[in-house]
């Protein structure tokens, strides 16, 4: 237990995020959130309660998704984390995100990161779902702008894509050949 | 011929960036600034009687700590009373930092800035405030009794006390073959905006200028307050709102205490500072809305006609009111909905509580409003056996009668005259959407299958686009740019989309090449903000009025290079071509290089418009009388009053003969806001209010103990809801014009959630057989309701 006055302990945490390697050193009470947007600048993930219900900070932690405000930075080590940044680009949006675009799925855009994970998860393992599960799907995440009737057909949408484009799975970046590019 | 943009479905410009991590909200900006925390009051009602900071100095990160007595200067006097009414006889505002007394939990009391919010945290929890705690008034019950006052300047705890009428209500009231009586509640909720408030601060000490970026909903409001308060010219403040996280009303209030306060302490540290506001703080700190007790007594004749209507109500505006009595005063006005009763007289009370104030939530009073008219229709329907269609029907003002003034007077100070509307057709599209007249057989149907199912009716007008005024500002750049700002802020609505469409078709421009920028102030200085269904409206005939300044200017150069005149030439996919002939155009970038004499070429298109480029009359000035460098038009669009959008939704309810859970079979929306710009927006629009208003119907609700303590502070315990609560919804449009504005259009942003509580009222009071008559209902309380209207004794009772 340290004092108020004693600096805490830091800890080196290397993680691969979007197929980079990152390493950083932070506190043991580092939430995994904070870290990806104030330490990496990966802003992409938003916050919006901090307490595991909203969903808006939902990343992919080996492929399944997960509270990032619910996890510290250290308890990320070795595993391969996915944000909305490492799902497509502008240019090169992957299935969900042109969904959501094509869909008018998003309103003001700050909940959108986490459902767009936690999309891409659920069509990995249910591709071709009925709109009724596709409503059961995005049960997990709040919006308060869309009164989620064009996120359920986003989901319809990104299935069509998916399997129109017989895309398994967004296109991955070589980890070890990106490594170099993490910032200090 | 270039397809006309506005009323097409368009794919959102703003879409891409926002779906592959590339917003920029709040806390996205500045990485490297200090944190700021705050100390919040935990008692509703107390004296400071100290407040000790010394066991936070050693916290490792610390950068500093104020109090209310190290605020200098207008920093440390009451934040400003921003809308003042000669009702409002007793306005309290708060402090940026509690001098004495605090008067809700969570009201500021102490600020702390350190490297990052962890450690501004570790701070603030060392901090010691000793309290002396006074009686909280928590509930309107309570306030309207004023046994204990929440400010003693404000006796009774009444902050205002306002009457309209229209014609003489006691005489027709006492003339009316019958007369009922409704005694209606309807609880608080919020806003609940899934990104909170947040504030960051920069301040440029070699040119004393402090950039500012916050959260909000007025960019313009926040920049003239903070300027004030920090004694800054408004030169040298700037203040952008980046991408906002949704705002429904919260975020129009300002400035908040931590827009004064993370400037201030930015300038006074010399290094930039932000907050960003966590869940619970926006619980406790921000604003609620809704919570009213009404009063509705209405005298009508044997065919249902609304004779004499006399509402009082009991609006709850919590410790403070900076906002002042928007929120009663719009219940009180937009209440009368598609309705013309003989006579009314609206009667209300604002009182303080303890607890966290009181400002406009999406709809902004009209859901109790609509609540209060529309549970009369429905009394009145049963009152004479009538069918609830038909009762509303015989009352609505018809469009043979617009515009109609209902002699009261509206939220913006001006007549409340609605300009459109076809309450007819919407009601019949209504009908035949929810398939009204087969639901008896479908109910009985259900009946004989042992299950409730119940239909329920709401209906509503609102006034949208209220002034004073909103400004569009569009300058063209020589490679065909077209950049559009005005000064209002988006939090969702697609602006970038819609103000593109407007600017694309008044110029004839591809809307890939007009890029629209919002609620900056370096950008557009003059503006008033978000709110009340009003930037489509505003915004949106400002620059489309900006638009045609620019259209007109770029004929008048382009006529003098093509030596036409400037009514034979038309702009078509960004060229300016003479009609009939469009071999004979120009690129409206060169109209843009022709439109600002050069003497330096910067690049290749500016050599055309420099000093020997040629074509010069040398007996004619380069900017010739009249006209200003540049490719650019200003204007800006003030109406007389609000323009008036309706709508009419229906819902088909289950509830569980046992468990009396309640479920949404289906939900239909016909709506009103005259010509669509992007009707998949506007659509949108009404899906997230509807989803709104059933969280308001059946789950939110802000639930204080009798000290003052708001026990579901967190998305845990406040019931927001998922995907799961929220129906399908069917929806149906009409479009009828606004006589007032160029576009013809009206506001759609609060629509969706205006009626809902009442529809669900309504439909919950068919499936069962008995009145409700308090909002929002959790099974819990339907269960009660059951048990008290098997029971002979209570039946007999007013059911409240």
């Amino acid at each position: 237990m340290t004092g108020p006055d004693v600096p805490e302990p830091l800890h080196e945490v290397t993680v691969s995020v979007n197929g980079v390697r990152h390493t950083a050193t932070v506190p043991a009470r580092r939430l995994l959130s904070d870290f990806l947007r104030h330490d990496l600048a990966l802003t992409g993930t938003h916050v919006g309660c901090e307490h595991g219900v909203c969903g808006a900070c939902t990343i992919l932690v080996d492929g399944a998704p997960m509270r990032s405000c619910l996890m510290f930075a250290v308890q990320a080590r070795a595993h391969e984390l996915t944000t909305v940044e490492g799902l497509g680009t502008i240019d090169a949006m992957g299935p969900v995100q042109q969904a959501f675009s094509e869909c008018h799925g998003l309103q003001c855009g700050f909940c959108t990161p986490g459902f767009i994970t936690t999309i891409t998860a659920y069509l990995e393992e249910n591709p071709d779902p009925t709109a009724e599960e596709a409503r059961d799907a995005i049960s997990g995440n709040l919006c308060r702008c869309t009164g989620y009737q064009n996120i359920v057909k986003s989901v319809l949408r990104a299935a069509e894509i998916r399997a129109s484009a017989d895309l398994g799975a967004p296109p991955l970046i070589d980890a070890d050949a990106r490594a170099g590019e993490a910032p200090p | 011929m270039t397809t006309r943009q506005f009323g097409q479905p368009i794919k959102r410009k703003e879409d891409p960036r926002l779906v592959t991590g590339g917003g920029r909200f709040l806390d996205d900006l500045g990485h490297t600034a200090y944190a700021a925390a705050f100390v919040r009051s935990p008692h509703a009602h107390a004296r400071i009687l100290d407040i000790d900071v010394t066991g936070a100095l050693d916290v490792p990160g610390l950068i500093g700590i104020w109090t209310h007595e190290d605020l200098p200067g207008k920093v440390g006097e009451p934040l400003p009373l921003l809308i003042p009414h000669p009702s409002l006889t007793a306005p309290v505002t708060g402090y940026c930092l509690a001098p004495d007394e605090v008067n809700h939990v969570g009201e500021a009391v102490v600020m702390v800035v350190a490297v990052d919010r962890y450690a501004a945290e570790d701070a603030c929890g060392l901090v010691r405030v000793d309290y002396d705690v006074l009686p909280p008034v928590v509930g309107l019950e309570n306030a309207r009794a004023a046994t204990d006052l929440v400010h003693d300047s404000a006796p009774g705890n009444v902050a205002a006390h306002l009457v309209q009428e229209v014609g003489d209500v006691d005489i027709a009231m006492a003339a009316a073959p019958n007369r009922l009586t409704l005694d209606l509640q309807i609880e608080r909720s919020m806003c609940s905006p899934m990104e909170g408030k947040g504030v960051y601060a920069v301040w440029d000490a070699d040119d004393e200028h402090l950039r500012l970026w916050s959260s909000t909903q007025t960019t313009t409001g926040v920049r003239a307050a903070v300027a004030a308060k920090l004694d800054l010219p408004l030169a040298k403040v700037d203040c952008i709102a980046p991408d906002v996280g949704g705002g429904f009303g919260v975020k129009i209030v300002h400035p908040w205490p931590e827009e004064v306060l993370v400037p201030w302490t930015a300038r006074l540290l010399g290094h930039d500072v932000k907050w960003t506001e966590d869940r619970r703080e926006h619980f406790v700190s921000s604003a609620h809305e809704r919570g009213q007790l009404q009063q509705v007594e209405v005298g009508f004749d044997d065919d249902g006609h609304v004779l004499a209507l006399d509402v009082r109500l009991w609006h709850d505006n919590g410790a403070y009111t900076p906002y002042g009595i928007i929120v009663p005063i719009i219940t009180s006005t937009q209440l009368l909905g598609p309705y013309k009763p003989g006579s009314y007289r609206c009667e209300f009370w604002s009182l303080y509580t303890n607890t966290v104030l009181v400002t406009p939530y999406r709809g902004a009073g009209r859901p109790q409003g609509v609540y209060a008219m529309e549970r009369t229709m429905d009394a009145i329907a049963a009152e004479l056996g009538l069918d609830r269609a038909e009762v509303r029907s015989r009352n609505f003002i018809l469009p043979e009668e617009m515009p109609y003034d209902h002699g009261l007077l509206f939220q913006d100070g001006r007549p409340l005259k609605y300009d459109s509307g076809d309450f007819p057709a919407s009601l019949a599209k209504l009908k035949a959407l929810v398939g009204w007249d087969e639901f008896a057989a479908y109910k009985e149907q259900a009946a004989s299958e042992g299950r409730r199912v119940g239909l329920g009716i709401g209906c509503y007008v609102e006034g949208t686009g209220v002034g004073p005024y909103e400004g569009g500002h569009i300058v063209i750049e020589t490679s065909g740019r077209v950049n559009v700002a005005t000064g209002l802020t988006t939090q969702g609505q697609g602006h970038q989309t819609v103000f593109a469409q407007i600017v694309a078709d008044e110029l004839g421009v591809p809307i890939e090449n007009v890029f629209v920028t919002t609620g900056d102030t370096r950008r557009m200085g003059y503006a008033v903000g978000t709110f009340a269904s009003r930037a489509a409206v505003m915004s949106g005939n400002a620059i489309a009025l900006a638009a045609r300044q620019v259209k007109a200017k770029a004929l008048r150069i382009a006529a003098e290079a093509l030596e036409v005149s400037p009514e034979d030439l038309e702009i078509v996919g960004g060229m300016v071509r003479v009609k009939g002939a469009p071999g004979t155009s120009m690129a409206l970038g060169t109209v843009a290089v022709m439109s600002n004499p050069l003497r330096y070429a910067f690049d290749e298109a500016a050599r055309a418009a420099t000093q020997f480029a040629g074509g010069n009359d040398p007996d004619k000035p380069p900017v010739a009388a009249g006209e200003e460098p540049g490719l650019e038009g200003k204007d800006f669009y003030s109406p007389t009053q609000a323009t008036f959008a309706n709508g009419m939704h229906a819902a088909i309810v289950e509830t569980d003969p046992v468990t009396a859970e309640i479920r949404i079979l289906r939900y239909c929306v016909v709506h009103d806001c005259g010509p669509m710009i992007n009707p998949m927006i506007v659509e949108g629009q009404v899906h997230g209010g509807v989803a709104q208003g059933v969280g308001g119907a059946l789950y939110e609700r802000m639930v204080y103990d009798e000290s003052g303590q708001l026990l579901n502070a967190s998305f845990m315990d406040f019931l927001m809801p998922y995907a799961s609560e929220v129906p399908f919804i069917e929806t149906d449009h009409l479009e009828t014009p606004s006589p007032l504005n160029p576009l013809g259009i009206k506001g759609a942003g609060e629509a969706g959630c205006i009626p809902v509580s009442a529809v669900i009222a309504s439909a919950i009071e068919d499936a069962e057989g008995f009145p409700i008559r308090s909002m929002p209902i959790s099974p819990t309380e339907l269960w009660e309701l059951r048990q008290r209207h098997t029971e002979p004794v209570a039946a007999q009772g007013e059911p409240s």
